[in-house]
């Protein structure tokens, strides 16, 4: 209450005093005055956004933040990490509390338009799913007719399960929670029957119960989540820049350029890999960086498949496959667009 | 108050009346002066505000976030655990805030009179002469009022979450109820034709037995006589609405609640979240409230208790008759603001899923318009109004209560 409120009170101030100034400077001069990047993420979702006991975050949102600072200033570290619930998110964006939104958080259409942001490209692609303890003896998401349903406040989730229910004319009761944790609790309590959410978060949170053996998540997807980073509408040097060090990523792996042989690729022979790590042609200055902005971003965290299996995949605990977030030729999703 | 009349009268008496003034006296004259410096404020105040709209709006504009009230008419989408109106996923987003807001005042309204109960009773316990329950209502105040109220309700919800059995297990109670974590579902009364004229029986009969005890009052007063007015109020209030209830013909009908694949279902029920927001208000408030009923207590001077004892009442007439009615006037004005308090903390009930107006309306809603500046605005202006409601009607209580100066 107090944190909305105060971010609420912010956005007035903010939008009223200081929206002026923040669009008349580029966002990349902002974050090179002050020494280092604002990245907002989730307050704690393994695989995605996580702080270990140290305080150092990890995941796949947090290294696409660890890439772009690599980009700007040469070093990964340069970031500072504002963890965010769902619904201080676009507040904290829009009012310019953070330069780049890299919080598991669906690109939709109303978001994209008349939310003051854009979204710079996908990390992951995903989908809403339902998680139930298998005492309950359910198979499929069609005899749910009738459940409690936990679901975290601030979400597409919210939306997409009052959709999937009326489209198959069943009934529910939501349980709304503002956090995680509790929204959790409160399922692992018998609150209600089913937890909702994409299924990544599925994955990641069943984890973090007592025996995540006894849940099970149902075979229905009910909805089409593309997660990726957003930034403020209105600069599109810097849309450009969060979007380019994504696809840098992405080509990085379509031409097996690793953390490991980053510094051997640069003699590669190969024009595209030349041409993305910057020792032919000079694409960082269409960007405003230097020419060796991707073999920062790569050298720092990897390609993205490097940093999905990482995060998220084989070494990971959470062991999520690449499905639809392999590269295309893969059969996969992932595509990104060729420098040149 | 008086003192402020005084102040006021002495300053326009030290003004001098003059036969002519001329415009150099004016700029002198402290009235003027007064009010020519607030109206300069107010208007620059207003001048700021403007700016601070228009700016907002412009840069709004420029950053392509939408803005206005139109979101209103939209289709909200969502679903809502507690609705105390009709609402369904396909009503607007003004429906749902009145959704919200009837749930926020209903926690406020009933931890409000809660609160007061508990307090009064743990307050005037403090003050008991038995060591015992003295010291236990002191242990409970230190206690209560020393918890974050977060965080009392987070252990109160999974407390109660806790120690509920799962579905499946429920508590089968009489009168086919059921308990379980989902809460307690009761069968749901729906009210049929002729209901009117049982609530008609019974508000006229709380009338009528109102009068009687007014008029028992006013006739003890002047005769001395005595009359049963509150046995015969009482049996009035119970038979008005009785005989019109066997006399309509009994019309209510239940909607039973019946165990469903995963819950019990049909009937009304208590949710969880509710129960856990009322009780976590309740206790937390009435610590503070019992600390301000032993001040007011306390604050009633031991002269008057003694002259009451001297006049041959008994301990009990010396409290109720002497000690409470002058400690109210000390009570009433710092009890307002716990009920401020309980109403604004009642928005933590987005902590533990009640969908008040904040969880719902400066939630889901804002979330799902981006349009924190206007959601903000209502949001906040309705916590203005309802304080402001609050305090204008314990004023109004407390004029009543305050020394009637002859």
């Amino acid at each position: 209450m107090k944190s909305i409120l105060t971010t609420g009170l912010a956005a007035i101030v903010l939008a009223a005093v200081t929206a002026g100034p923040v669009l008349a400077q580029g966002t990349l001069q902002k974050v090179k005055d002050r020494g280092q990047l604002v990245c907002g993420v989730n307050t704690g979702i393994a695989g995605f956004s996580a702080p270990d006991d140290k305080g150092n975050w990890s995941g796949l949102d947090v290294d696409l933040c660890r890439a772009v600072a690599a980009a700007i200033f040469k070093d990964p570290a340069k970031v500072k990490f504002v963890p965010l619930t769902a619904k201080e998110r676009f507040t904290a964006l829009q009012s310019g509390e953070i330069d780049v939104l890299s919080r598991n958080t669906t690109w939709t259409m109303s978001r994209d338009t008349s939310a003051g942001m854009n979204f710079a490209g996908i990390n992951y692609y995903d989908g809403q799913g339902f998680m139930v303890n298998k005492a309950l003896g359910v198979k499929s998401a069609k005899e749910l007719s009738g459940a409690s349903i936990c679901v975290q406040t601030g979400t597409t989730t919210e939306l997409n399960v009052a959709d999937y229910f009326r489209q198959q004319g069943m009934t529910y009761k939501p349980v709304v929670i503002e956090k995680l944790p509790e929204t959790l609790a409160a399922y692992n309590a018998g609150r209600c029957d089913v937890f909702t959410s994409d299924a990544s978060q599925l994955y990641a949170t069943r984890l973090t119960l007592g025996s995540p053996a006894d849940h099970i998540v149902l075979p229905e997807v009910i909805s089409k989540e593309p997660l990726g980073p957003a930034v403020r509408q209105g600069d599109a040097q810097w849309g450009n820049i969060v979007r380019w060090v994504l696809f840098a990523l992405i080509n990085a792996e379509e031409f097996a350029i690793t953390q490991e042989n980053v510094d051997k690729m640069k003699d590669s022979t190969n024009p595209e890999v030349k041409r993305l790590l910057g020792s032919e042609g000079d694409f960082g200055k269409g960007v405003g960086l230097d020419s060796d902005w991707a073999y920062q971003a790569i050298k720092a965290v990897g390609n993205y498949g490097e940093s999905f299996e990482r995060n998220v995949g084989q070494g990971s605990r959470l062991k999520i496959s690449r499905g639809q977030n392999a590269l295309w030729r893969d059969g996969g999703l992932q595509y990104a667009p060729p420098i040149r | 108050m008086v003192k402020m009349h005084t102040a006021r009268d002495g300053a326009r008496h030290t003004v001098p009346a003059r036969p002519r003034r001329g415009l150099r006296d004016l700029a002198y004259d402290p009235t003027t002066r007064g009010i020519v410096l607030q109206v300069l404020l107010v208007l620059a105040l207003l001048a700021l505000g403007a700016e601070i709209v228009s700016n907002a709006l412009t840069n709004l504009e420029k950053q392509n976030i939408a803005s206005g009230f139109g979101f209103l008419e939209r289709t909200a989408g969502f679903d809502i655990s507690q609705t105390l109106i009709d609402y369904a996923n396909t009503s607007s987003y003004g429906r749902a805030f009145w959704v919200g807001l009837l749930n926020t005042l209903l926690v406020a309204g009933l931890g409000i009179l809660i609160s007061t109960v508990i307090g009064f009773v743990i307050g005037m316990a403090r003050l008991s002469s038995n060591w015992l329950i003295a010291r236990l209502a002191g242990v409970y105040v230190e206690i209560l009022r020393n918890i974050p109220p977060l965080l009392m309700l987070f252990a109160i919800y999974f407390a109660v979450l806790k120690s509920l059995p799962l579905p499946r297990d429920s508590l089968t109670l009489p009168l086919s109820s059921y308990l379980n974590v989902r809460g307690l579902t009761i069968p749901k009364p729906i009210w049929l034709d002729g209901i009117g004229i049982v609530v008609a029986a019974l508000v006229a009969s709380v009338i009528a037995a109102l009068a009687l005890k007014g008029w028992a009052a006013r006739r003890r007063a002047a005769t001395g006589h005595g009359f049963p007015a509150v046995g015969i109020g009482l049996a009035l209030v119970a038979a008005a609405p009785a005989i019109a209830w066997v006399m309509t013909g009994f019309p209510v009908a239940f909607d039973m609640p019946q165990m469903g694949r995963f819950n019990v279902t049909g009937g009304l029920t208590l949710l969880p979240e509710f129960v856990a927001l009322l009780v976590g208000l309740s206790l937390y408030t009435a610590a503070f409230i019992a600390e301000i009923v032993r001040a007011g207590i306390a604050g009633v001077a031991k002269g008057q208790k003694e002259a009451a004892a001297a006049l041959g009442l008994s301990r009990r007439q010396a409290m109720r008759l002497v000690v409470v009615p002058q400690a109210m006037r000390i009570i009433i004005p710092p009890l307002t603001n716990q009920y401020l308090n309980l109403t604004k903390n009642s928005s933590l009930a987005v902590a533990i899923g009640y969908p008040d107006l904040v969880h719902v309306f400066a939630g889901t809603v804002l979330n799902q318009t981006s349009q924190a500046i206007e959601v903000i605005a209502i949001t906040m202006a309705v916590y203005l109004l309802l304080s402001v409601v609050t305090s204008l009607l314990m004023n109004w209580f407390n004029a009543r209560m305050a020394l009637v100066e002859r």
